[in-house]
């Protein structure tokens, strides 16, 4: 046998299968610019829209002008509310159970909300027309702080004037969207009461962005002599796109094809549907033409969905000697002029419930309201499952105030808490079953590769030369353990818009043993088309060079829920492992037919079924695949193909541990990344080379997010963070080296075991930013600060701590 | 970021940049390295009729050093001062500087003329080239004037250009001693929160001749003589930085943005010009 054994490895290594850091196959076309992306389509005659965007917050739309704009050679149309309203189209649902003006009706609740939509022979003329449509405005008082909001007179939603109840329960003021509460409130309350020691903060998570590199937009050709509708566009859920728009139009689905083709960048962004989805699509039936509709970076960063913007107020409790007993969390989610949050349905505050973060916390409650304002709608899960970086930072930063509460380290104060290996499955207090985890292996891990004790000397070193006056630099060590919560999800609890989040794949091997998979989700850059084929590849042994992924047409694709919270892996990854099984068990026959023995005597090895106890005799699955197209084989029907739908049982867990060094000027407010180690468990690994990019990449966003990036208004609702001079997107420059490091403890109830990473580190790597710079400042007295630490607000930090003399 | 349309000229004489501009008044706009004006084009808050593109007049290219005599032309790219191997040696304060604007895309495209002549306050060129002591050729339809870049910035977006002149050249003189550009920003790319520019000469233990001016912390680039005065016949120690940072701070204006409030601002504009001192007498 020993002679086999660097055949073995040649045959494996060809597969570039699951563990191998094959390199992305889609790199080749994106790095010579030959994506294919929405605005890279072009149709003949194809026109062109653009929208007319309300320069106030708040407002009533007292007319609407067009006449000097359609009098504009190369002008087609100016649509407005009253053009769509007989199509009952100048309103639409939104995926929270709210509904969303398409084009302003009566009113404007935020600045460049969309009020008509103009649609001309190019792109030129489309802007010179925009400037041409005079639109008369009557300023109202504008609300952006939801505290206020909740008190004031003013009302905003006048089209729900007399509800009291909404998608998810009672309204208790006019601007007041839901209250949604889990957990045991009066537990929690008493444990609260009778603690020996309670930490008390708000943590607010700021406004901000997903910015992907490329805008939405979309391209609708309505053909009239087959009824069809086309649409391409910028969808992380395509299929979904297509029955909200059969709905919407009143056109069958089979007549409706939805396309994502290259997506340049999501993060939650693509998730829902946008006024200029609706609009392309009206236009293009209403004139006969494609027609396309591309928003530019400020229309992008102003009004399509924005994340986060939660003010957690957290109570947690624990003994003198520092167990957690219980923790109360309450949330004003400020969601903008519409409920828009992309969440599973009866979910209205998303996963923000796995707030008890990787520590095992006997009781806890949760209350989440929901708050209109004239801000732009949204609250989409920016590179994280739903409001689960919300959650881990809540969570990471609570246990940083119950530190300095306490005067104990936090690494201890968290090893102390952690759930444990054993406990696993565990149930949380909030209700989630945490499929698997080593928490106290990783911290060591993590505490151990930057010598934490070493780390702590010389801060305390550091301290002390600062106030000796030798230093103006400050050392803060942020330390951070996340557990997540991504792959939505079983059908029973989680749908979007009525549709079960489950995922699909479907396979076709080819007679000369080639194959094509066809998935559900869709990537917008997580490399899907390299790691699924080496999920397939390991799954039926063919090898993954030899594997074609397709993703996006719904007229080839089988129906899924999309790309977004993770779920592409711990869903779509699962559909294709079953997919690959019932190949495979086919295959397992006609190899036993092949070879004249019974089905179950031989078994599957690498790349082709071998007779047990006989492995010279074998059929490769190159042989077997073409002997499925041409042998007539008793009670198998021709051909080798397989679908398979999987409604995951559970979510997976990932976790990770995270620790940033970082330097902060006191004088300056600057600051700088010495070292950050990364530990991420993803469970099984598809691809390491692959999992370093997501984790530098989601990284780099949550260095992003607590360093600088935010959406910002000022009181009349101006937003004043409208271009990428003032929205913090780093470059190279400002990006920090990553260690990247691992551990693995597969998800129990994954066919594989893989649990997803793609959000993990943005999850984790915002606590782990922010926390060190609290933690410089904590033996100055810091417990807490708001994000985004930019220069001044750092500098304010330091102010006010009276750290400037 | 659609601009509305526009008639485009490139004329190859400097000559014909001054017809088109006579001929079209307030419709023309004459484009350098366009990294301001075609961004306000896009956003329509300039409505330019006719652009006239400068690229292709061979008198506003190239860096000409004359001894101790140093002309640089209005077309001469960023990218270009920070590569230039013998103004690295002359006056090494604008690689330094250079180096600190944009990022080297733009750079490759942004001319050291347009920084200086858009009036902007938060370009860098405009307050290093006051604390250079530089002057700048002006051509207009009646012949060329020269204008000291310490008298050249009236308010933001105002110069002392009139709308029918082109600035065409910047001369001043090699530097000797110390110097140093110190700037903070927020990220690649952006303007300064604060910025300084220092040169300083030496005659044994004291500063023999000072020059600081500031970026972006009023509506146009600030020289402080006063700064300058503070430094002179000095040792440079903690006291007369101390004294120049003040008298420096005494001059400038800043106003509150994205980047922070006032009082940030200065703390701020404090601790660059103190650290832009130290390290240009280090130099010295």
């Amino acid at each position: 046998m020993n002679d086999m054994t660097p055949d073995r490895d040649d045959r494996i290594a060809n597969l570039k299968g699951m563990g191998c850091a094959r390199k992305r196959v889609e790199d080749v076309r994106f790095t010579q610019g030959k994506g294919n992306y929405v605005d890279d389509i072009k149709l003949a005659g194809m026109l062109h829209g653009d929208f007319v965007r309300s320069p106030y917050a708040h407002a009533r739309v007292k007319s609407i002008n067009a006449e000097a704009a359609l009098a504009l050679p190369g002008v087609i149309a100016v649509l407005t509310a009253k053009d769509l309203e007989p199509l009952n189209l100048h309103w639409m649902p939104t995926l929270a159970g709210d509904k969303q003006m398409v084009l302003a009706d009566g009113k404007v609740l935020f600045q460049g909300q969309e009020v008509a939509f103009v649609v001309a022979e190019d792109r030129y003329i489309a802007a010179d027309a925009v400037e041409l449509v005079e639109v008369e405005y009557e300023a109202l008082p504008v609300l952006t702080d939801p505290f206020a909001a909740l008190e004031s007179d003013v009302v905003l939603r006048e089209d729900l004037a007399g509800q009291d109840s909404g998608a998810h329960g009672p309204r208790r003021h006019h601007n007041h969207i839901f209250l949604w509460e889990e957990g045991d409130k009066d537990a929690t309350e008493q444990v609260l009461d009778s603690a020996e020691v309670v930490a008390e903060e708000m943590v607010y998570y700021h406004r901000t962005h997903p910015c992907p590199l490329e805008t939405c937009g979309s391209v609708a050709s309505m053909d009239k002599v087959n009824g069809k509708l086309t649409l391409w566009g910028t969808f992380q859920a395509p299929h979904v796109v297509r029955t909200v728009a059969s709905l919407l139009s009143g056109i069958e689905e089979h007549n409706i094809r939805v396309v994502s083709p290259d997506i340049g960048g999501g993060f939650g962004n693509k998730v829902g549907v946008y006024p200029g989805y609706v609009c392309s699509i009206v236009a293009s039936i209403v004139t006969g033409r494609p027609v396309k509709w591309v928003e530019d970076r400020m229309e992008n960063l102003m009004a399509t969905a924005f994340a986060r913007d939660y003010w957690m107020k957290g109570k947690i409790a624990a003994t003198k000697d520092g167990k957690i007993t219980g923790l109360w969390c309450h949330v004003t989610a400020d969601h903008g002029a519409f409920d828009a949050c992309a969440d599973p349905t009866k979910f209205p505050a998303g996963f923000f419930h796995i707030c008890t973060g990787s520590y095992d916390i006997p009781v806890a409650y949760v209350g989440v309201d929901g708050v209109y304002t004239n801000k732009a709608p949204g609250g989409v899960a920016y590179r994280c499952s739903f409001r689960v970086t919300e959650a881990a930072y809540f969570i990471e930063r609570m246990i940083e105030v119950l530190a300095i509460e306490l005067g104990m380290d936090a690494a201890e104060l968290r090893a102390k808490n952690f759930i444990r290996a054993d406990q696993f499955p565990y149930t949380s207090a909030l209700g989630w079953e945490y499929d698997s985890g080593d928490y106290h292996t990783a911290w060591t891990k993590a505490l151990d590769a930057v010598d934490y004790p070493g780390l702590r000397r010389e801060q305390a070193e550091r301290v002390a030369a600062f106030n000796r006056g030798e230093t103006r630099k400050l050392m803060g060590i942020g330390l951070t353990h996340f557990t997540e919560i991504v792959g939505a999800g079983p059908v029973k609890n989680c749908d979007i818009l009525g549709m079960g989040m489950f995922d699909s794949c479907e396979i076709r091997i080819h007679p000369t043993g080639s194959a094509i998979a066809r998935l559900g989700t869709i990537s917008q850059g997580q490399g899907h088309a390299t790691t699924f084929a080496q999920i397939l590849a390991t799954e039926i042994g063919i090898p993954a060079d030899s594997i074609t992924i397709e993703e996006g047409d719904t007229d080839t694709a089988p129906y899924g829920l999309g790309t977004y919270g993770s779920r592409s892996t711990p869903v779509a990854g699962a559909a294709t492992a079953m997919a690959g099984r019932k190949i495979r068990a086919k295959a397992q026959m006609i190899a036993a037919y092949l070879l004249e023995v019974h089905d179950n005597d031989v078994e599957f090895d690498i790349d082709r079924f071998v007779v047990k106890g006989a492995p010279e005799r074998f059929k490769t699955m190159k042989e077997i695949a073409y002997a499925a197209y041409n042998q007539a084989i008793p009670g198998l029907e021709p051909g080798l193909e397989a679908v398979s739908y999987y409604d995951p049982p559970n979510m997976t867990y990932p976790f990770g541990a995270y620790i940033c060094v970082m330097e902060v000027d006191v004088d300056t407010g600057e600051h700088e990344i010495r070292q950050f180690y990364a530990l991420d468990d993803c469970g099984t690994r598809i691809n390491p080379m692959v999992i370093e990019g997501q984790v530098h990449g989601g990284l780099t966003e949550a260095l992003a997010i607590a360093m600088g990036q935010e959406i910002a208004y000022d009181d009349m609702g101006n937003c004043k963070t409208g271009t990428l001079m003032d929205f913090f997107l780093p470059t190279a420059w400002e990006t920090p080296h990553y260690t990247t490091d691992h551990t693995e403890t597969p998800s129990p109830h994954h066919p594989i075991g893989a649990k997803g990473v793609g959000e993990s580190p943005n999850v984790g790597g915002v606590p782990a930013f922010s926390n060190a710079v609290h933690d410089a400042f904590r033996a100055f007295g810091l417990r807490q600060s708001h994000m985004p630490h930019d220069h001044w607000r750092i500098w304010k930090i330091a102010n006010q701590l009276g750290l400037h003399g | 970021m659609i601009p509305a349309a526009f008639e485009y000229h490139r004329p190859s004489e400097i000559g014909a940049a001054l017809d088109l501009l006579q001929t079209h008044g307030d419709e023309a706009r004459v484009l350098a390295g366009g990294h301001s004006l075609i961004p306000m084009m896009k956003l329509r808050m300039a409505a330019i009729e006719h652009l006239i593109d400068l690229r292709d007049i061979a008198d506003l290219r190239g860096i000409h050093i004359d001894g101790t005599r140093i002309r640089i032309g209005a077309m001469v790219t960023q990218a270009e001062l920070i590569t230039h191997e013998g103004l690295a040696s002359a006056a090494p304060i604008l690689r330094e500087a250079a180096l600190q604007i944009a990022d080297p895309q733009v750079r490759y495209m942004g001319t050291v003329g347009g920084n200086v002549a858009n009036g902007d306050p938060g370009n860098d060129m405009p307050g290093l080239m006051q604390a250079l002591g530089a002057e700048f050729d002006l051509a207009g339809p009646s012949g060329t004037r020269t204008v000291a870049a310490r008298d050249f910035y009236e308010a933001a977006y105002m110069t002392a250009r009139e709308d029918d002149e082109i600035l065409t050249a910047i001369r001043f003189d090699a530097t000797t001693g110390g110097f140093a550009y110190e700037k903070q920003k927020r990220k690649i790319g952006d303007y300064a929160t604060a910025a300084a520019a220092v040169l300083i000469t030496r005659d044994g233990d004291s500063v023999a001749t000072a020059s600081v001016a500031m970026t972006n912390l009023a509506d146009t680039p600030i020289w402080s003589q006063a700064a300058a005065d503070a430094l002179t016949g000095t040792t440079c120690d903690a006291h007369a930085i101390r004294a120049a940072t003040d008298a420096a701070l005494a001059d400038i204006d800043p106003t509150e943005d994205n980047r922070g409030p006032v009082e940030f601002k200065r703390h701020v504009a404090g601790i660059i010009i103190s650290r832009a001192i130290a390290r240009a007498w280090s130099r010295a």
